[in-house]
């Protein structure tokens, strides 16, 4: 009876693997911070920062959205009310601050925000959390299209039409640091977004985290264990809340304006576009998709009007082909990884990428084209399209760019299973390796 | 007086009945198969672009006919091969695929239409007051509108209670396990049944258009409302979708037309305004620009004291 | 002595159908009890009931003499009493050891915190590690207990249910669907769990009814018709025309 017991150690330390050690753990958050502090010296652009800036403030706001959609099965559509309610308290903290000479320096007025944001939910808490599903998807629907439109109501705290305005400048000094320039702005955003993450990734470590988790799987039985499903779901709620409202915070003090819009289904879509894209079944999915959509939104925008409908489609593809996300699909490559068969998967992927990249080269071409036959103004018939001049009233682009779909998608008939093939077999468990 | 009040109830039954016929789609849909489709406004939007597209050919007519059925064809494409993937990764993710169908909806018709609003009109022959008191008109249209939902209502009613398919189908709405292990196609029902709940909605776009605007935002505004009728007249419930439909309706229509001031109203029901000094805000606004959130209210309310809704059985 | 569990003329209802018609029943602490019957009789109502599942239409509920009528299931739980279920009810995207952790939690004093963090808290830990023992799952500890075979799943079902240190034991069909071999380890598992505790079983397995419990009672119909020491139930007239059934002796 001698081998099952060195198998089992054997499987054992193999399972342990898949645990990261304390080592490799602290290792990555230093690592995060020390390409956080280097990122503006290496980015040469002088536009890059302020899009960096936007990455930060997503990454908390998307983070906090997974406290409550990856972390504990409650889908909200109206989290951005946190988001901006904590965005407005904030600045209207920091203009009290200015107009009474309080105490208040810039790097703290995102502790204002969180605490805006910790306020709201846990009033909306109080009655929302008791179901998790359909109803509390709805009532967070409900809340937010009744502050939308409380907005224009409410307006000495919410500015009307024109929202709320603050000035970083008017507040109070903390050992001589400005922040005027977008730089300045950035290593405060990118402070407290490590600060925020971390403190999110230690708060699914703590009984409150591991138990949101339970809850998420089997709320029946969480309370069959000593725990009030309500109460669990309440505490992540008010959680999220507070760092949305940080993100708010940092918003505000990022652009210094907060408008309805900041608080309304607009933003609240965005960050579930984004936590999902990324993948809500780790911790850095949502990092990861709000760095990518953010990435989208800003450099498409430059390139076409079309953008949001591009990110509608890569939305609908992850849902429905990839729904662990851009981090669940990495995720996914762990074993091929153990196994050191990565190597194998290149062929097969890039062959995969290309056919892809054909089709939806065909897709963005018809896509644009009918744009620009549409909306653009009279007399006009020639269009840049991939470094091309194409005429849109002619056939000749049109049916080339259909071909390319055509051919991309027969492509894909061919390199999508040769892929998936290829996939499963670097994943392959080996007992003797 | 007089006058507001018969003028309210009969607008206020124009667009209540409006709400049910996409409210019923709707509650079809998520009963059978516990789907809410975010998607559904959109579809309402495409009814009415469909039609005025039509119409720029062939004149109002044929569109009644000819774009429910596209909008239907395209609902029943959407359930088979995008929906039907997501469902085995449970309810949440068809909610978010819905919820990017409605995205990706809007924007398509944005690129295909642009952004302007349409000029699609109510048809020439209806295009008459009905009939008039004291002051007001009601146009012809209204009642035609009117009209048509009650038909479809009509329609609805006799085809789920008098048919064997309708049976099917009350039964899905509350025990879709049960039926499939009858032995019925519980896919192509729900295939056929998005389809119809789709077509409904887009019936409801080609009539609304020409009264309620034609525009890429037309699905924002009646999308949040339509929700907001099914679940407080319960989940998988179509009584309780007509009864909140026809209430919300007539209750937007009165407020709308109510110049009084939140805060009067407020004294009158008794609460002390002068002691809220922080709601001044709210008080001073009037009761018909706290209209549009009202339906919100009621919502949120609803849903803590009785989460199913008021003639539901299910929550989820 | 205080009894474990007392039913108070109970009845439950479920709309016009009546489940549970008047049990009264009264656990003495630090045995094992077991709760027979044919299918139907109301058996894991009975378990609802006291560990407040469903609220009961009439009559009072006490345990280890507090009244817990009414009460919600959490509630029940933080007095003393855990439950497993006949269909395995576990938290299938966490892993064994989580699993089993989430229900060391809060008898541990941790409540809802969120400053503690777990993996630091030692005592958490190493309670976790003792029961994961005594269920033979400690190879299996980082495996979703979602991908666990069926037995595997049942001890940890068990498992969850003791690692709070609940002095009251309830399970529900804990052999249910196992082969000899496996009840055997079960048994093993319960007679150590349930040492100095009260236990109360359903069971339909008589092999491990008879071998384990101190205490049997009869449910039949919603009703108690015998609650005795095993020997006397096996004899007992009713009991045997209820559900063990009589013994055909071969006519010659």
């Amino acid at each position: 009876m001698s081998t099952p017991a060195p198998a089992a150690a054997r499987s054992v330390s193999q399972a342990d693997a898949t645990r990261p050690s304390p080592l490799r753990l602290y290792g990555l958050w230093v690592a995060a911070a020390v390409v956080l502090a280097v990122l503006p010296y290496v980015l040469r652009a002088p536009a890059a920062v302020p899009v960096v800036n936007q990455m930060g403030i997503a990454v908390v706001f998307a983070l906090s959205y997974n406290m409550l959609l990856g972390q504990g099965g409650m889908l909200s559509f109206g989290h951005a009310v946190y988001f901006g309610f904590g965005g407005f308290f904030a600045a209207h903290a920091l203009n009290l601050a200015a107009r009474q000479g309080l105490w208040l320096p810039v790097p703290l007025v995102p502790i204002m925000g969180g605490l805006g944001g910790l306020l709201f939910a846990a009033v909306v808490g109080s009655f929302s959390t008791n179901r998790a599903g359909t109803v509390f998807a709805m009532i967070s629907l409900g809340i937010a299209e009744m502050m939308a439109a409380s907005s224009l109501i409410f307006d000495r705290f919410f500015g009307g039409e024109e929202g709320i305005t603050t000035n970083r400048a008017k507040a109070a000094s903390l050992g001589g640091l400005s922040f005027t320039t977008d730089r300045d702005v950035y290593y405060l955003i990118a402070f407290w977004a490590l600060v925020s993450a971390g403190v999110m990734y230690g708060f699914s470590r703590t009984p409150a985290g591991r138990m949101a988790n339970a809850v998420r799987d089997n709320p029946e039985r969480a309370e069959f264990v000593g725990y009030s499903q309500r109460w669990v779901r309440y505490v992540s709620f008010c959680a999220s809340g507070l760092f949305a409202g940080v993100a708010g915070g940092l918003f505000a003090v990022n652009y210094e304006i907060l408008t309805a819009e900041n608080m309304g289904l607009g933003a609240s879509g965005a960050v579930l576009l984004m936590t999902y894209i990324g993948g809500i079944g780790t911790f850095a999915g949502p990092i990861l998709g709000a760095i990518v959509f953010t990435f989208l939104q800003s450099m498409l925008s430059d390139y076409t009007s079309v953008w949001l409908l591009y990110l509608g489609l890569v939305f609908l593809a992850v849902v429905l082909f990839v729904p662990f996300g851009l981090a669940g699909v990495l995720a996914m490559h762990g074993p091929a990884s153990r196994n050191r068969r990565l190597g194998r998967l290149v062929g097969p992927y890039a062959a995969a990428a290309a056919v892809m990249l054909i089709a939806v080269i065909g897709l963005i071409g018809c896509l644009e084209m009918v744009y620009f036959f549409v909306s653009a103004p009279a007399g006009q018939v020639t269009k840049r399209l991939f470094w091309l001049t194409v005429n849109v009233r002619t056939a000749t682009p049109w049916l080339a760019f259909l071909a390319l779909i055509v051919l991309g998608g027969l492509g894909m008939r061919w390199a999508g299973p040769r892929a998936a093939a290829a996939f499963a077999d670097a994943n392959l468990q080996h007992p003797d390796r | 007086m007089l006058e507001l009040v018969f003028f309210s109830t009969l607008n206020g039954l124009v667009y209540g009945t409006l709400l049910f016929m996409l409210a019923s789609g709707l509650t079809l849909i998520f009963g059978m198969m516990g789907v809410l489709n975010f998607a559904h406004a959109a579809f309402y939007m495409l009814g009415a672009y469909f039609a005025y597209t039509i119409s720029l050919y062939t004149g109002f007519w044929p569109g009644l006919v000819v774009a429910p059925l596209a909008v239907g064809l395209l609902g029943a494409l959407t359930e088979r091969y995008g929906l039907r993937l997501v469902h085995r990764f449970g309810h949440v993710a068809e909610l978010i695929f819905t919820f990017g169908v409605a995205i990706v909806i809007g924007e398509i018709v944005q690129l295909v239409w642009g952004r302007p609003a349409k000029s699609y009109e109510v048809p020439a022959v209806l295009d008459f007051p009905l009939f008039q008191l004291f002051r007001s008109s009601f146009p012809a249209y209204k009642a035609f509108m009117l009209g048509i939902s009650a038909a479809i209502f009509l329609f609805l009613f006799a085809i789920l209670t008098r048919t064997r398919a309708g049976l099917i189908i009350q039964a899905s709405l509350t025990h879709p396990g049960t039926v499939g292990m009858l032995g019925h196609n519980v896919p192509r029902i729900f295939m056929i049944v998005f389809g119809i709940g789709s077509a409904l909605a887009g019936l409801a776009g080609v009539i609304a258009g020409p009264v309620l605007g034609t525009f890429p935002g037309m699905a924002q505004v009646l999308g949040s409302i339509v929700f907001v009728v099914v679940v407080i007249g319960g989940l998988g419930s179509l009584t309780g979708a007509f009864v909140a439909s026809v209430l919300i309706g007539i209750v937007q229509t009165f407020a709308v037309a109510l110049n009084i001031s939140v805060g009067g109203v407020a004294s009158a029901v008794g609460i002390p305004v002068e002691s809220l000094p922080a709601l001044h805000d709210l008080w001073r606004v009037t009761v018909a620009q706290v209209a549009p959130i009202l339906p919100y209210v009621l919502l949120v309310l609803v849903l803590i004291v009785r989460p199913t809704g008021l003639f539901g059985t299910r929550e989820s | 002595m205080t009894p474990a569990i007392e039913l108070l003329d109970v009845h439950k209802s479920f709309g016009h159908t009546v489940i549970i018609r008047g049990v009264s029943l009264s656990l003495e602490p630090g045995q094992r009890h077991a709760l027979i019957g044919p299918n139907g009789a109301g058996k894991s109502t009975v378990f609802n009931l006291i560990t407040g599942k469903y609220p009961v239409t009439s009559g009072r509920i006490r345990l280890k003499g507090e009244d817990i009528t009414g009460l919600r299931p959490y509630e029940v739980n933080r007095r003393g009493l855990s439950r497993s279920f006949q269909v395995t009810n576990i938290f299938p995207r966490l892993s064994v050891f989580e699993n089993v952790r989430c229900a060391v939690l809060w008898s541990l004093g941790y409540r809802y915190s969120f400053w503690h963090l777990v993996n630091a808290a030692r005592e958490v830990r190493e309670r976790t590690e003792v029961v994961l023992e005594q269920l033979n799952l400690t190879a299996r500890r980082h495996v979703p207990a979602g991908v666990l075979a069926y037995a595997e799943q049942r001890a940890l079902e068990i498992g969850i249910t003791i690692a709070g240190g609940a002095d009251v034991i309830l399970l529900d069909e804990p052999t249910a669907g196992m082969s000899r071999s496996e009840t055997e380890h079960v048994v093993q598992l319960i007679r150590q769990v349930s040492a100095g505790k009260t236990l109360l079983m359903v069971e339909h397995d008589m092999s491990v009814v008879f071998d384990l419990a101190d205490k049997i009672a009869v449910l039949v119909y919603g009703q108690v018709i015998a609650h005795d020491a095993p020997e006397r139930i096996r004899a007992n007239a009713a009991v045997q025309e209820a559900y063990l059934g009589v013994a055909q002796t071969a006519t010659a």
